[in-house]
Formats: structure tokens, C-alpha cells, sequence
């Protein structure tokens, strides 16, 4: 691996050295890298690009690493990575894809997430997509989760994307059964004429489930970013998601929620905000000796922190 | 050290202007100096003209001698002016150990931060890691707000109303913040408020109304016209 491919593979999954645990490492379309342990095995798909990651039933504090990292300019690839999760397991998993284009052809990369969580199993899901490379080739990422949350599953996810992903089209769909609980964290920052669209979609099929969906993004430059989200409330459910923008320079930022109730006992709220940073927020900073400047990046830092 | 020289402030209302403060001069040396009168007398005004929120339509603003009308509000602050805003500022995702450290101007222990909260009587390890956001009470706000001030140590540093916002039983607490600070002063504080036990522990207290000086002097000359007298603004009696 050479030290673009480490780099890319810090930004994504925070990873210097071959991680702890179960792992694969997904470049340029190949397999650079596998483990499996006695709880969590790794396999190839049969059918097309992917893996199949199985951990078992009762499987306490172990992780998972899939990064994915494209140095090559012009590959396109889709990769299906399929999860099922055991009863009882509490496993952190960690994806996440980094793009380096330095040529002129776009490079895209398509990954689509199926979860199989079991019931009662406690699942911690953080993927980062981020691009980068000084060429005019775009970088493409389309990332699609797909959650199937057995009784009285839990399941985090952090998904985030900094910087230098150039188009994105980010769908999650979940569908929730009794007692399951569903945190959703996005952090989403653009830039340039970079576009990006969030779509989530979630099925509170079982009594007593419920689903938290929290954005928070910034939109700079020329860039746009399209943030759906839809809650079906279909049993006895609390369903909650919060969009929350900070608009810089011609940026554009539109929020679409939208909650459904089919139970009488459903109750769904969305939130939404966009607005820039606030000029007393800056003011504040400022009469701590910050410049103008030094006072933006802090509250953007926080904000997306 | 701070010196005000003619200063006037004009607003446009109505399309006639609005005079907020008149031809204010004054000298401000160290010491401990509390600014009250009637709402709307200027106050506030005031404090934002010299940390350079505002700028005057007319007159200088110099401290420890040098013109600083012209400067922004972070050259202000680097020359060694502080704020507490009235209003203290929510952000979301900064925490109170962020704005401390911002404060500070410097990398801070976690000890350091959480003796400044202590100070204004948060107990620390509750509050260093929260965020500044809107699940905070106006009253902690405010302390975190003054713990700022302090953190920044700064040689002039401005309150407006500190005591806006919170309750008695807290601010019976609050006032020995502001009692330590007047024994152990390092520079020159200048405080709005309109709270008698401010009043009562400042070295020199001016009267702010209709944007005039209306009373400049110690405690014992100016108590006994903003406490009674037939002759007080109502307004202002109320609020004492």
C-alpha cells in the first residue's frame, strides 16, 4: 500500500496499521486484506462484488473493519456487503470509502449495506466517505444502507462526510420491529459545486420501537444538498429527525420531511433548520480576540464535531 | 485608561435620527465602576461602543491613550478589552471547555477551566463537557459567561447586567464572584446593572439616562440620588 492508499485508509476508518479484530480491506476493486475470527466470519459473495460479514449469536466487544480505498482515476464499482448480525451480539463495525482521483475520468464508487440485526443484538455502525486528489475526475460515492432490526434490537450509526466527495446520493432505509431502537447521526459537509442528497427512510413497524434521525450539515461555496426524510409510524412508536444547516456564501440546503402516522398511538415530530451562522455567534468569538475568519471555522467545527 | 471623548451614537428611526448617547466624555481609570440608570438610557450602548460592536457617529474612544475608534472588535479584544454580553450566546456543538479555552487564549488544563467555573459557583465537572446550547438555563449561561471573562484575565473587561436572567437565590451567589473580583482587581471593570449590592461595591458609579450622563461619582455622592427623591425616574426606583 503506498502512502496515498494509508492516508486515504486514516481518513476513512481512522486505521494506521492492520486493525484489531475481524477485517477487509476492499482496493481497487480487489481484496487487499482479510481476517476472520472465531466469531465473525468473512466471506466473498458468490453472486456479485461483496462480502458477507456473519458474527454470531452472543458475540460481546468485537469489531469490524470494511474500508474500501480507490486510488486508481475512472474505476466505477458497486459492492454489496451483507451483515447478520446473531442474537444478543454487541459488535462494533466500521466502514467507510476513500476516493483519490488524480486523473481527469470519474472515479465511483457504490456500496450498498444490508443489515440482518438479530434480536436483542446491540450493533455500532460509524462509515466516513471522503475524497480527495488534484485531478478533474469526480469523485462519485452512493452509499445505501439497508436495516432490518429484529425485537429489541439496537443499532447506532455514524455517518459522516468532510470533505471532497464530489456527488453523493446516501439512502438508508430501516424498518423497525417491536422495542428496536434506531440512532441515526449524519454529518454531512459540501463545498465547491459539490451535491449531495440524503434520503431516509424509516418503517416503525413494531410496538414500542423507536428511531432518532439527526443531521447536521454545512453547505459552502456553490454547493447543494437535498435532505429527505420520511417516518412511518405503524404501531405504537416515537419517531423523531432533526435536520439542522448552516448556509455559507451562494450554498443552496433544502430539508423534506416527512412524517407519517398509521397508528393512533404514533407519535412522530421533525425538525428542521437552515440558517447561516448566527452574527452574534460571531460576535461572541470575536470579543475573545478571534478574527472573523478564525470565528467561522470554530462554530463549524463544533457544529459538525 | 479608558477615555471617552465626545462620543455620540445616532440611529435612524423613522427616517429622523435618534440620538442614544449625546456628547459623552469621560475618563475611566482602574478601579471598579458601575454604570445604571433607566432602560433605554444608553447603557448597553455604551458597552458595545467600546468593545467595538458599534461604531460612534461622532467622537474618540482611547485607551491607556491610544485610539482605538477605528479598530475591529478582535483587535479590541486583543488590546485587552473583554465582554460579557447581556444575552449570552448559545452554539451548538461547542462546550463550555471550548469557550473557556478560546477564552484563555491558550491551551488550558481541564484543573484550570473547571477553577474558573468554580468561580462562579458551577460546580465543574458537570459543566466542562456540555455543550453551549440551548439545554442550559439563562442563569448558567451567565455564569459561563462571566467564568469567560475571567479566564481571559483581560486589564478592561465589561458586564452587561450580569444579573439579567437569574434568579435571587443564585445571584446572592453571583455577587461574591463580583465582591472577589473588586478585592483582588487587576484592571478596570465596568458593569452595568441596576442591583444595589453592585452599586454598593463599586468605587464609582455613573448615571445613564436619555443618553446623558446624569450622576458621576462615588457611592456615597450618587446612592442617595438614585435611591429616592421625589425627583428619581420611577422606572428607575422600580428597579431597584
Amino acid at each position: 500500500m503506498d502512502a496515498i492508499e494509508k492516508q486515504l485508509l486514516a481518513q476513512v476508518a481512522d486505521l494506521h496499521e492492520v486493525p484489531e479484530g475481524a477485517y477487509n480491506i476492499r482496493k481497487n476493486g480487489e481484496s487487499d486484506g482479510r481476517r476472520s475470527t472465531a466469531n465473525i466470519q468473512i466471506e466473498t459473495k458468490t453472486d456479485k462484488p461483496g462480502i458477507d460479514i456473519r458474527i454470531k449469536a452472543g458475540t460481546r466487544r468485537e469489531s469490524v473493519h470494511i474500508p474500501v480505498i480507490l486510488s486508481q482515476s475512472g474505476l466505477k464499482e458497486s459492492v454489496y456487503n451483507d451483515f447478520f448480525i446473531g442474537d444478543d451480539a454487541d459488535v462494533t463495525i466500521v466502514a467507510g470509502c476513500g476516493i483519490h482521483n488524480g486523473g481527469d475520468e470519474a472515479s465511483e464508487h457504490s456500496g450498498i449495506h444490508s443489515f440482518f440485526i438479530g434480536k436483542n443484538a446491540k450493533v455500532r455502525y460509524v462509515e466516513k466517505h471522503y475524497g480527495d486528489g488534484d485531478g478533474n475526475g469526480e469523485r462519485i460515492m452512493n452509499p445505501t444502507t439497508v436495516i432490518h432490526m429484529s425485537e429489541g434490537s439496537f443499532m447506532e450509526m455514524e455517518t459522516t462526510q468532510i470533505k471532497g466527495v464530489d456527488s453523493t446520493d446516501r439512502r438508508t432505509d430501516a424498518r423497525l420491529e417491536a422495542g428496536a431502537t434506531l440512532i441515526i447521526k449524519e454529518k454531512l459537509m459540501t463545498h465547491g459545486n459539490q451535491v449531495a442528497n440524503t434520503h431516509f427512510t424509516v418503517d416503525m413497524d413494531g410496538e414500542g420501537c423507536s428511531a432518532n434521525l439527526i443531521s447536521r450539515s454545512v453547505a459552502r461555496e456553490n454547493s447543494r444538498q437535498v435532505f429527505f426524510s420520511r417516518i412511518n409510524g405503524n404501531a405504537a412508536c416515537n419517531g423523531h429527525s432533526e435536520c439542522d444547516a448552516i448556509i455559507m456564501d451562494n450554498a443552496s440546503v433544502s430539508a423534506i420531511p416527512e412524517v407519517t402516522a398509521n397508528h393512533i398511538d404514533a407519535s412522530l415530530i421533525h425538525e428542521a433548520a437552515i440558517g447561516k451562522i448566527a452574527g452574534e455567534q460571531l460576535i461572541k468569538l470575536m470579543t475573545l480576540g478571534l478574527t472573523e475568519q478564525q470565528a467561522e471555522e470554530q462554530i463549524v467545527s463544533g457544529f459538525l464535531k | 485608561m479608558l477615555e471617552l471623548q465626545h462620543v455620540t451614537y445616532q440611529v435612524q428611526q423613522d427616517d429622523t435620527d435618534k440620538e442614544i448617547l449625546s456628547d459623552i466624555s469621560l475618563r475611566i481609570d482602574e478601579g471598579f465602576v458601575a454604570v445604571t440608570g433607566p432602560n433605554g438610557g444608553g447603557k448597553s450602548t455604551l458597552a458595545k461602543l467600546v468593545a467595538g460592536i458599534i461604531k460612534p457617529t461622532s467622537g474618540r474612544i482611547l485607551l491607556d491613550g491610544e485610539d482605538i475608534t477605528d479598530l475591529s472588535i478582535t483587535e479590541r479584544a486583543q488590546k485587552g478589552i473583554s465582554f460579557a454580553f447581556q444575552q449570552p450566546v448559545r452554539f451548538k456543538g461547542i462546550t463550555v471547555r471550548d469557550l473557556i479555552t478560546l477564552a484563555a487564549g491558550r491551551d488550558i488544563s481541564v484543573a484550570d477551566a473547571c477553577n474558573y467555573l468554580s468561580e462562579v459557583g458551577l460546580c465543574a465537572r458537570d459543566y466542562i463537557g456540555r455543550e453551549v446550547n440551548a439545554s442550559l438555563s439563562g442563569g448558567e449561561l451567565k455564569r459561563i459567561e462571566i467564568a469567560m471573562i475571567l479566564a481571559r484575565g483581560t486589564k478592561l473587561s465589561l458586564f452587561d447586567e450580569p444579573e439579567a436572567g437569574i434568579d435571587l437565590w443564585s445571584f446572592g451567589n453571583l455577587i461574591q464572584v463580583f465582591e472577589k473580583m473588586h478585592r483582588q482587581i487587576n484592571g478596570t471593570i465596568l458593569i452595568i446593572s441596576h442591583q444595589e449590592r453592585i452599586l454598593n461595591i463599586a468605587d464609582r458609579i455613573l448615571v445613564l439616562a436619555d443618553g446623558h450622563i446624569q450622576a458621576d461619582g462615588t457611592r456615597d455622592e450618587v446612592m442617595p440620588q438614585v435611591m429616592g427623591g421625589p425627583s428619581t425616574c420611577s422606572v428607575l426606583t422600580d428597579k431597584l
